[in-house]
């Protein structure tokens, strides 16, 4: 179920731009005798950035792999773009990566096969895909460690790299999963201000999942909640609020503004002043900033 | 030692290191240092079939590398993966110690196929050994890049349709065409000394993974060459020699590696001075 | 029924003296390899413990060459591998399966060469029996050492147990407990290279990984529970070994040399079977839980 959010925004340029880069109609997955997605609807212009926002275990992963048309869903269809899904338009950033400190390759080739690496050959050296590379690694800001040993790199340097490995083939949509899970407060901000820069200047779409949402409140243009296999999408306004997240996750939940910050908490329902922590209504998340 | 019929061996030898050294780069790119123990091990045993029944050597090789290769793709896929392998390996052993107890002077032929032997291969094989070795490479050259994306991003390889169950079937295989040819004169024991130590060693030497491939050649054609003479002067097994010289390169380039990561790296940081998000 | 169980047991093979030791030692071997394999395959150790067998084949030729027992050589060597091993830092995942080859690669070349050298004293040689096994050609002064050696084994795992299993399943947890992972890895080493010389001696070096992970692996597919699955596997481990040195006994008379198939390859056979089945048939739903 999918509660009503605002049509895509009113901004004229978008609404030149006919086509969205993601459109997800009715998805409903159901695993093993859950179902881990219940008719999840919401659509993602191009260059729109949106938080896809939810507790671990809400269905933030299956929703990713649904989209990289790497898991078939029970019901629902999603497109990229004008083409019936393919998985070729997406650009996909992993939460988990292991690169051996040992292995034999730059910053600067990884970033190479994104541009063919699904391509049978070898790549043969051309002068235009030397310059693209560079262009991509200039792009995220990583000339000082491009030319590295890219196992050597810091979790955020790599994590750089594979941003230009995967938006080097111009795909419309950038999905990332978890980027800032692990990553330090000002790593998180420099990662957020680059997505949002290329977002904007490329018109790419860019989707990023997390489970928590204040970094990114600044720069998002749209949030999809996702809570026990339900969503709601709309701007961080509208959907970000009590009623909505309490409808979604089935019990009482408040919605706390501080500073800016949000704050989402499990509570009784008839207090005002509800205690942080979860005094037995089920498993809702605390979130604290 | 260049006389006539020692020709062969050192054109079979630079084959070997040639085919061994290239797929050696992703044996250990993927960390597959046992699979690549494995198949050669497996293959043990169609070699024994074959001189059993009467056939030419390299198809009971490439038969029994292919099988284990396959057995241990399979086994391997849902259940422990260094199980699979073990068991696959010792079966094979185990059925070609059963194929030479067939025969009844075994003991010099088990030692031969295990350890190698320079004058291991016949004019007529020579042919076939040169045909296989060219359409391996040829695989190869076909498979580097969606291989390489593989080994080290699965799950982007993956979403461009790339499954890591395919590239691992891929490579199992290569790995099997690789062995099959590779083991006359090296000898099924030891042949995957050559397919780990140089490409280790390579790869501390250099960061680009073409560059890797190519040292990686290189270094075991050295390795191969210094086996084949050695062993002609003093009569000792070639695995013997490639055992030992692999793992000495092994030691150089961990050595330098060691060396290197010693002495700080200068870099050039752009400090990014972050905007304050209230 | 007496007809029957001579075509099972072919006629004098329990008063054959060399079977009776086979399968004593051949029992002790397989429940103490059974025991210190649970651990092998539950740390994932499958290739260290092939590397050390294969080694300690260079110990069994070397031991040949000097005219000692080969069971001196395997034990000698599988232990120094074994410190070899834990010095070059094999139990880091980073690099552990490459430098496990490698002095897997340097052991077995150094065991290629006492062979040879062996070959040049004896016309056969000590090839097939160091590495593919002779359990019919022990001798009983063999069995007080298998004893010991085994006693140990058994003990080493015994007396760590629980701390090995912690530092096995999460060695991060281990560490937290403030326990000596390392020390635990490398006395666990250790143990592991007794298990492999000593299933050396019966089904030979190439071969020994066999009964060390093969109804371990079995065993941890009927059960999760640690204890359970060191039971299951000495007793598949002694089974497979029993039934293999009868079979190799009956096949004496077999095609197509007339001098019987060899031990190891019924051993190896008969576990590879036991695992399969195990992975095939679907019998663990009530372990599921557990």
């Amino acid at each position: 179920m999918t509660l009503p959010g605002p049509a895509v925004t009113a901004d004229p340029v978008a609404a030149h731009d006919a086509v969205e880069a993601l459109r997800v109609d009715g998805v409903t997955v159901r695993l093993g005798g859950r179902t881990v997605l219940d008719d999840v609807s919401f659509q993602v212009g191009a260059g729109e950035f949106t938080g896809l926002i939810g507790p671990n275990g809400a269905g933030k992963t299956t929703l990713f792999r649904v989209i990289l048309g790497l898991q078939q869903p029970t019901s629902g269809s999603v497109r990229v773009g004008d083409d019936r899904r393919s998985g070729r338009d997406v650009g996909y950033v992993p939460q988990k990566f292991l690169l051996d400190p040992d292995m034999p390759l730059r910053g600067r080739d990884l970033i190479a096969l994104g541009l063919d690496g699904q391509r049978l050959g070898v790549p043969l050296p051309s002068r235009a895909r030397r310059a693209r590379v560079q262009d991509m690694v200039e792009a995220v800001d990583a000339q000082a460690f491009a030319d590295e040993r890219v196992g050597r790199l810091s979790g955020g340097e790599q994590q750089r790299i594979l941003i230009a490995h995967a938006l080097i083939s111009r795909p419309q949509l950038l999905l990332l999963d978890e980027p800032l899970a692990n990553l330090d407060l000002r790593s998180a901000q420099e990662v957020v201000g680059l997505l949002s820069r290329i977002a904007t200047e490329q018109r790419i779409a860019v989707l990023i999942s997390a489970h928590e949402m204040n970094p990114l409140l600044p720069v998002m243009d749209r949030v999809v909640y996702l809570a026990a296999g339900h969503a709601a999408s709309g701007t961080a306004e509208e959907v970000v609020r009590s009623d909505v997240l309490s409808r979604l996750y089935g019990h009482h939940v408040d919605v706390l503004r501080v500073h800016g910050r949000v704050l989402v908490v499990a509570g009784t329902g008839h207090d005002e002043h509800a205690p942080l922590d979860d005094t037995g209504d089920g498993s809702a998340p605390v979130e604290i900033v | 030692m260049f006389s006539g019929f020692m020709v062969n061996a050192w054109i079979v030898a630079t084959i070997v290191a040639v085919v061994g050294g290239a797929v050696g780069f992703f044996v250990v790119l993927r960390g597959s240092a046992f699979v690549a123990h494995a198949i050669p091990n497996g293959s043990f045993a169609g070699a024994a079939a074959a001189s059993l029944i009467g056939i030419n050597t390299l198809i009971g090789l490439g038969v029994f590398a292919l099988g284990s290769a396959l057995g241990i793709g399979l086994l391997g896929r849902r259940g422990r993966h260094d199980v699979a392998t073990a068991l696959t390996l010792v079966f094979a052993l185990g059925l070609g110690a059963l194929f030479l107890s067939f025969t009844v002077e075994y003991a010099p032929e088990i030692y031969s196929l295990l350890f190698g032997e320079v004058l291991g291969i016949s004019g007529n094989q020579l042919g076939p050994t040169i045909a296989l070795a060219a359409v391996c490479l040829a695989a190869l050259v076909l498979l580097y890049r969606p291989l390489l994306l593989s080994s080290t991003l699965p799950d982007s390889a993956h979403a461009r349709g790339i499954p890591p169950y395919t590239a691992e079937l891929a490579f199992l295989v290569l790995v099997a065409l690789a062995t099959t040819m590779t083991v006359p004169v090296v000898g099924t024991a030891l042949i995957f000394s050559l397919m780990i130590g140089p490409p280790a060693a390579a790869r501390a030497f250099t960061t680009r993974p073409l560059a890797a491939v190519a040292l990686s050649i290189v270094i075991a054609v050295g390795v191969a060459w210094a086996a084949i003479a050695l062993s002609y002067q003093t009569n000792w097994p070639v695995g013997f020699y490639v055992g030992v010289i692999s793992a000495a390169s092994y030691a150089a380039g961990r050595t330098w590696t060691y060396a290197r990561t010693r002495r700080p790296r200068k870099r050039h940081r752009v400090v990014v001075e972050a905007a304050f998000t209230p | 029924m007496h007809a029957d169980l001579a075509a099972i047991i072919a006629p004098g093979f329990f008063s054959s003296s060399s079977v009776r030791l086979a399968l004593v030692v051949g029992a002790l071997v397989a429940i103490v390899a059974g025991t210190v394999g649970v651990f092998t395959v539950i740390r994932g150790q499958s290739f260290a413990g092939e590397a050390l067998g294969d080694i300690g084949a260079s110990g069994g030729s070397s031991a040949y060459l000097a005219g000692i027992a080969p069971l001196w050589g395997f034990v000698g060597i599988s232990v120094a591998a074994a410190g070899v091993m834990e010095l070059i830092g094999i139990q880091r995942a980073r690099g552990r399966d490459l430098a496990t080859g490698i002095v897997l690669g340097a052991g077995f070349g150094l065991a290629a060469l006492f062979l040879y050298l062996g070959t040049l004293s004896s016309t056969t040689g000590a090839t097939v029996t160091i590495l593919f096994g002779s359990i019919f050609q022990l001798d009983t002064s063999i069995l007080p050492l298998v004893a010991v050696f085994g006693a140990v084994a058994l003990v080493t795992i015994l007396a760590l147990y629980r701390p090995l299993l912690l530092v096995s399943v999460s060695p991060e947890l281990g560490a937290a407990r403030r326990l000596p992972v390392r020390l635990i890895g490398g006395l666990y080493l250790l143990a592991m290279a007794l298990a492999v010389a000593l299933s050396a001696v019966t089904i030979g070096a190439i071969l020994s990984t066999a009964l060390l992970v093969g109804p371990a692996a079995t065993a941890l597919q009927l059960t999760r529970r640690p204890g359970r699955a060191i039971v299951w596997a000495a007793v598949l481990g002694v089974g497979a070994m029993w039934l293999g040195i009868l079979l190799a006994y009956d096949s004496y008379d077999w095609r197509p040399l007339h001098h019987g198939w060899p031990v190891s390859f019924f051993v190896v056979t008969l576990v590879l079977v036991a695992y399969i089945a195990s992975r095939i048939l679907p019998a663990r739903s009530a372990t599921r839980r557990g």
